[in-house]
């Protein structure tokens, strides 16, 4: 078994006096698709900013290639090499196409994902890399999303709900192009209100619910009664 | 001609506010900061290259190598020690702390400088005169206007095509994700503050050549800024040169039905635009 890339400790993370999490234990290994399934509000999204660094926790509850890091900023997390493509794909509306990829960029970390590369991934971007990002119909803008998150170079990319809101067939043009992404060695956090994508892509799953794990195990072989469980609680 | 004196006067008038506003319009732009301390910081800037002329002896205009970059270390600063901490949802804290601010730079001038006015002496640039089409155009007031329209030339281009700009922008669209990027907001609000601070070192000089200056007019030349800002509509610096424009004009014109009137004037016509188009006349931010 390969050594966690990342690895979560007892998470906990509050808003204001609202608990979001209790107490997660998580871990993905090298090379490895996770997916995180849930319904609204069991935590997911929580989950995502507190491991980008967007919401802050004791240091050791999150760990990176062993070093504590649940308590550094957002930007020191993603010079670490964590990229977060986050739910409802916030581009940078004065930015062009282009322009949002390079400042995706711009932490400089070596690696395979070049403005290149991003647009062989996604040829729809190059012809429109001059336009206003916001001018894009929403599957674009997922693309410029996870381009951007590639441009860093990231070991772990956290993909945050990215079919929520687009055409079932974009959905299924994004996903087919998942391996293709995530093949070069990087490992992935994905979370997904579709359980039937998110098993489909992943190796191992995490079911969340009210803030807890209610069940985790391998994607391929679980039974569908049992997630049902796990997901809305109910015997 | 008169007239036409008048309003080629004002335009020229107008590169100086365009100038004053020119930081403003930066800082609210990257960061919706309203510094109030802004005006205090002009004549800061002023004071500053009165101190380098008399102590090295230099030409004002020379003496800009010296307090362009002095703001811009105070700048950066001001934004990282100070004005960082007062930035999140409620826009009351950083008009509460830059207006205390103000109160501190003008007393701190008041016990420096004490309150004589003060002017710099610019030697013959004060008095030059071109003759152009009847018109008798001074040096200085021209020079202003060409600095005006450079400084603006140059943010526009570090804003639309550089790193910085890029970093700017995307921090002004949405924090949080900007830091995903590996941008630290604050390192990147202590740089907008630092060039903010950078531009209003030179309009602070080109004020002090200009007229006698003491450490109370800090607010006048705050509200010729704001003014001039909301008139060309938040967010776009041309806009802000053509605000400052207008509102020069209109000072020109108003003091030349009479002479009590220029300020006055100045106010009535931006309050007539703020009436008629509250998002100035070429609004780049949609609020």
């Amino acid at each position: 078994m390969p050594e966690p890339i990342l690895k979560l400790n007892g998470l906990e993370a509050f808003y204001g006096d609202f608990q979001a999490l209790y107490g997660i234990d998580l871990e993905v290994t090298e090379g490895e698709v996770l997916a995180i399934i849930g319904a609204n509000g069991a935590g997911k999204t929580t989950l995502m900013r507190s491991i980008s660094g967007l919401t802050q926790n004791q240091p050791s509850m999150v760990q990176y290639l062993g070093n504590d890091i649940g308590a550094l900023r957002a930007d020191e997390v993603a010079a670490r090499g964590i990229a977060l493509v986050p739910e409802g794909r916030q581009l940078f509306p004065s930015l062009s196409v282009e322009e949002n990829l390079i400042i995706g960029g711009q932490i400089g970390r070596k690696g395979p994902w070049s403005l290149e590369a991003v647009y062989k991934l996604f040829p729809i971007l190059q012809e429109r890399r001059h336009q206003q990002s916001t001018s894009l119909s929403g599957g674009q803008q997922q693309m410029v999303a996870i381009g951007r998150a590639l441009m860093a170079n990231p070991d772990l990319i956290l993909f945050d709900e990215i079919s929520l809101g687009l055409a079932p067939i974009i959905i299924k043009d994004i996903y087919d192009a998942l391996p293709g992404i995530i093949g070069e060695g990087m490992s992935a956090l994905i979370v997904e209100q579709d359980i039937t994508k998110a098993l489909s892509v992943s190796q191992r799953f995490y079911c969340l619910q009210e803030g807890r794990v209610s069940l985790e195990g391998a994607s391929a072989t679980v039974a569908r009664g049992d997630i049902s469980r796990a997901y809305f609680g109910v015997e | 001609m008169e007239w036409v004196n008048a309003i080629v006067q004002g335009t020229l008038l107008g590169g100086l506010y365009a100038l004053f506003a020119a930081g403003l319009s930066l800082i609210f732009g990257v960061m919706r900061l309203v510094n109030i301390a802004h005006g205090d910081l002009i004549v800061l800037g002023a004071y500053l290259g009165l101190s380098v002329t008399t102590i090295l002896g230099l030409h004002p205009l020379l003496a800009l190598i010296v307090v362009v970059p002095a703001m811009a270390g105070i700048g950066y600063v001001l934004q990282r020690g100070i004005l960082n901490q007062t930035l999140g949802k409620d826009i009351l804290p950083p008009l509460l702390v830059t207006f205390g601010l103000s109160v501190i730079i003008q007393n701190a001038l008041l016990e420096t400088y004490s309150a004589d006015p003060q002017k710099m002496n610019a030697g013959a640039l004060e008095t030059a005169s071109v003759s152009l089409g009847g018109l008798s155009l001074g040096v200085l007031p021209v020079m202003t206007f060409a600095i005006a329209v450079v400084v603006i030339a140059l943010l526009q281009w570090v804003f639309y095509r550089t790193a910085l700009g890029r970093a700017f922008r995307a921090t002004s669209d949405n924090q949080e994700i900007a830091q995903l990027m590996g941008l630290n907001r604050r390192h990147i609000f202590g740089l907008a503050m630092a060039l903010a601070l950078a531009v209003t070192a030179i309009a602070g000089i080109m004020l002090g050549i200009r007229t006698s200056f003491d450490p109370s007019i800090g607010g006048g030349r705050l509200i010729f800024g704001f003014e001039a800002v909301i008139i060309g509509g938040l967010g776009n610096l041309w806009g802000t040169l053509a605000g400052g424009v207008i509102l020069g004009v209109a000072q020109t014109i108003g003091a030349k039905i009479d002479p009590g009137w220029q300020l006055l004037a100045g106010h009535l016509t931006f309050l007539v635009i703020l009436a008629i188009k509250p998002n100035g006349l070429f609004p780049r931010i949609n609020e």
